[in-house]
């Protein structure tokens, strides 16, 4: 683990953002190198909270996004740290370290949020080639993820748990059901993890983005793709009010509301 | 890569071009050499044909957008290209530290700032966007990587700086912030009738005041009154952000032109009544106030995507300096050609730019005075209207700015910008823009 920043001077932007819920003070991002987590955590910083704590499986990423962190937001701590996403024990050390009992996760209470962002970025095609592409998709979108949010629910008392799924994970299409398949898997740990955590000052948001621009789809069609830094504040919004599903943009639960109720034999002759 | 159509911000053309995002600056040299020719593209706000390539190849480096280091006593930041003006305004403005030249938008990549060297309204105290680089670097086609500054390969620091994006890739900069009390300024507007007038109210504003502009209302009495703008930064303890003013992204938001009208919302008939609301509007706000940088540098950032207002066929903008010596005669006969011709529009923008020699070899400004007409492009008449109001340029010894053009004829360029010689051996032969094939032969 490695102390990127911690300089003086205050921000003096803390509770900017008031009334779009409550705001954290610690946060801690798992995939924190992707394109809509890295803006999201830009905002928590921005709104207030006052120590990120940065989870990735690339250390030099890792840097460059902690680097940045520490010229906007001065007064803020930065933490990097470099762990096997995927692996059980890996993430059962890594929770432990970060929410276990006596750490400042464990402190932070209610002001702690988790944020569990990463995921395959594998074509359909590729996937539906090799059961070894497919399981390894399933492996990191769907069943990682739902094992960091399980890890966070034993161990966290207070605070809330937001995981990446997405609208993918709404039907199962031909264009990317592999994909949409562990989307799903990450949907059902979280209704059922709400239903457990029901009443308890633990909270479970599953996030749902929309296809975004991001410098991983610069280069296809821009249209209809929304703009990373619109999404990942609809993201901080929903997850700060402790919403149970956050579709961002909005306008794809309208959408996804529509296709899940497509017929099955209407449903199978579309193409999309 | 993919094929994706491309216009600038005057939205004269539509072209497909091939999209290479550049991921990050260690790839970049593998990148442009698999991809070259081509050149690289910002926010395309650029007016013309500087950051278009129709076919070919556009560089896009906009996701590399982090900073990379900031030094908080000395005010030098260094960042990636793609980083925009706006989100620094919007980090060191709540440091104590802002831009020392900013362009009239915000949304611009520093890249993009330093290709065009840029200018500000404070021209005659500080200079272009490059006198505040420190350094820079840059990948060339065939792998190489040079860093340059004032100091360090200096030949090649004047090429790029205006450089028009052709000398190679820029990956990072670092540029030395100014130290300001806060995000405020006191601003005063003050109305003038007559170009002697806007004349010498210049002058003694640019005495006292950094920030000097003025828009010039140029479709009444053949275009003399005006609104002059000036300000100073200020500390306001008092006050707290509007709302969004801080925001990383906050800054999204304001109304949106929603779609392009089917012809220009900006014509004959609307613009003397445009001008004159606007005009009376900026008269009610006579005297001074504090305001927020936003409204003050980039009252156009307000409203997203104006220029579709212009409607499908786009507009041009002619955006000139005319030495002082011959300054007034020459906008007023430039203000009287457009009269005549009943063209013209909304934006018009009037102001003095200072003595100090830019530092690159293609940058813009000279000593004189500035003027900035729109004009929604009705084909062959406008395009006549803009070579004549060319002749005056020429005539009087003046240039215009590229970053706003798309149709100047080579000798005006040449005429222009005598260094272009010069900066044709540190072009890239593997970078080529509709520009640099229409005024550099490549
Ligand atoms: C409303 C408005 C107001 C404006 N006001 C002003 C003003 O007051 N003063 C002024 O000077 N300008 C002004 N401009 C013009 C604008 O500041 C410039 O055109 C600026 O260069 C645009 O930057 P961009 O990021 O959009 O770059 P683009 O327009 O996309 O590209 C501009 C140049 O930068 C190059 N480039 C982009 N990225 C790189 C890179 N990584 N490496 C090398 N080259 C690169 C391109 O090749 C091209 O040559 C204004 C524009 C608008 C729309």
């Amino acid at each position: 683990m490695s102390a990127a920043v911690s300089k003086g001077s205050s921000s003096g932007s803390a509770g900017a953002r008031g009334n779009s819920g409550a705001w954290p003070t610690d946060v801690v991002v798992v995939g924190a190198t992707s394109a809509i987590a890295e803006q999201c955590t830009r905002l928590w910083l921005e709104g207030g909270a006052s120590t990120a704590l940065l989870i990735g499986r690339s250390a030099s990423k890792l840097d460059a996004i902690a680097t940045d962190l520490g010229v906007r937001f001065p007064a803020a701590t930065v933490t990097t740290l470099v762990a096997d996403l995927v692996s059980p024990s890996s993430i059962s050390t890594v929770v432990a370290g970060f929410a276990g009992p006596g750490t400042p996760g464990a402190a932070a209470g209610a002001g702690l949020t988790v944020l569990v962002a990463h995921g395959s970025m594998t074509e359909q095609e590729e996937s539906q080639a090799s059961l070894a592409a497919a399981a390894s998709v399933l492996e990191v979108t769907g069943v990682s993820p739902s094992l960091w949010i399980e890890a966070c629910a034993d161990t966290m008392s207070a605070g809330t748990i937001a995981v990446l799924g997405s609208p993918a994970g709404d039907r199962g299409r031909r264009k990317n059901y592999i994909y949409g398949a562990a989307k799903a898997l990450i949907e059902a740990m979280t209704e059922g993890l709400q239903h457990r955590l029901a009443g308890s000052p633990l909270r479970v948001v599953l996030v749902k983005p929309g296809p975004t621009a991001t410098p991983m789809t610069a280069s296809m069609p821009q249209k209809g793709l929304a703009d990373v830094s619109a999404v990942a504040g609809e993201i901080v919004a929903g997850v700060n009010a402790g919403r149970a599903v956050v579709y961002a943009p909005l306008k794809w639960m309208l959408i996804m509301g529509v296709v899940r109720n497509i017929p099955s034999p209407v449903f199978n002759k579309l193409n999309f | 890569m993919s094929r994706q159509r491309v216009s600038s911000w005057g939205r004269l053309s539509d072209d497909e071009h091939e999209i290479v995002p550049i991921t990050s600056a260690s790839a970049a040299p593998e990148i442009l050499a698999a991809t070259a020719p081509g050149v690289a593209r910002g926010m395309e706000r650029s007016y013309g044909d500087v950051a278009l390539n129709r076919g070919g190849t556009l560089w896009d480096a906009r996701g590399l957008n982090r900073f990379l280091g900031f030094d908080a006593e000395t005010g030098i930041l260094t960042c990636e290209p793609g980083v925009l003006l706006r989100d620094i305004q919007a980090t060191f403005s709540r440091q104590g530290w802002m831009l020392a030249v900013t362009p009239g938008t915000s949304v611009v990549t520093v890249a993009g700032a330093v290709a065009n060297d840029v200018h500000g309204k404070n021209h005659s105290t500080r200079g272009t966007f490059a006198d505040h680089v420190v350094s820079l670097t840059l990948v060339r086609t065939d792998g190489t990587v040079i860093v340059c500054g004032p100091s360090e390969n200096r030949d090649w620091f004047e090429a790029t700086c205006g450089g028009l994006g052709l000398t190679g890739l820029i990956v990072s900069v670092t540029l030395r912030l100014k130290r300001v009390p806060g995000p405020w300024l006191l601003a005063e507007n003050i109305a003038y009738q007559s170009l002697p007038e806007f004349f010498s109210l210049s002058d003694e504003s640019e005495a006292e005041f950094e920030h000097v502009v003025s828009w010039i209302d140029i479709t009444t009495d053949g275009g003399r009154r005006g609104i002059l703008s000036r300000a100073n930064s200020t500390p306001s303890p008092h006050r707290s952000l509007p709302r969004g003013a801080a925001g990383v992204g906050a800054t999204r938001g304001g109304p949106t032109v929603p779609f392009v009208p089917p012809f220009s919302l900006v014509n004959k008939v609307t613009l003397p009544a445009l001008n004159r609301a606007y005009y009376r509007l900026q008269h009610r706000s006579l005297g001074s106030a504090v305001v927020h940088y936003k409204p003050f540098f980039y009252p156009l950032d307000a409203i997203q995507e104006w220029n579709r207002a212009y409607g499908p066929n786009g507009f041009f903008q002619h955006q000139c300096v005319l030495p002082r010596s011959v300054g007034l005669e020459a906008v007023s006969e430039i203000l009287g050609l457009v009269a005549a011709s009943g063209q013209g529009s909304f934006l018009g923008v009037l102001k003095t730019l200072g003595s100090r020699t830019p530092i690159g070899m293609l940058s813009y400004p000279q000593e004189g005075v500035n003027l900035t007409i729109d004009f929604p492009n009705l084909g062959a008449s406008t395009l006549a209207l803009l070579s004549r109001l060319d002749d005056v340029v020429a005539q009087a010894g003046g240039r215009l700015y590229l970053a706003k053009d798309a149709r100047m004829p080579v000798s005006l360029f040449q005429a222009g910008y005598p260094r272009y010689a010069e900066f044709l051996k540190y072009k890239d032969p593997g970078m080529s823009s509709e520009m640099s094939r229409r005024l550099l032969g490549s």
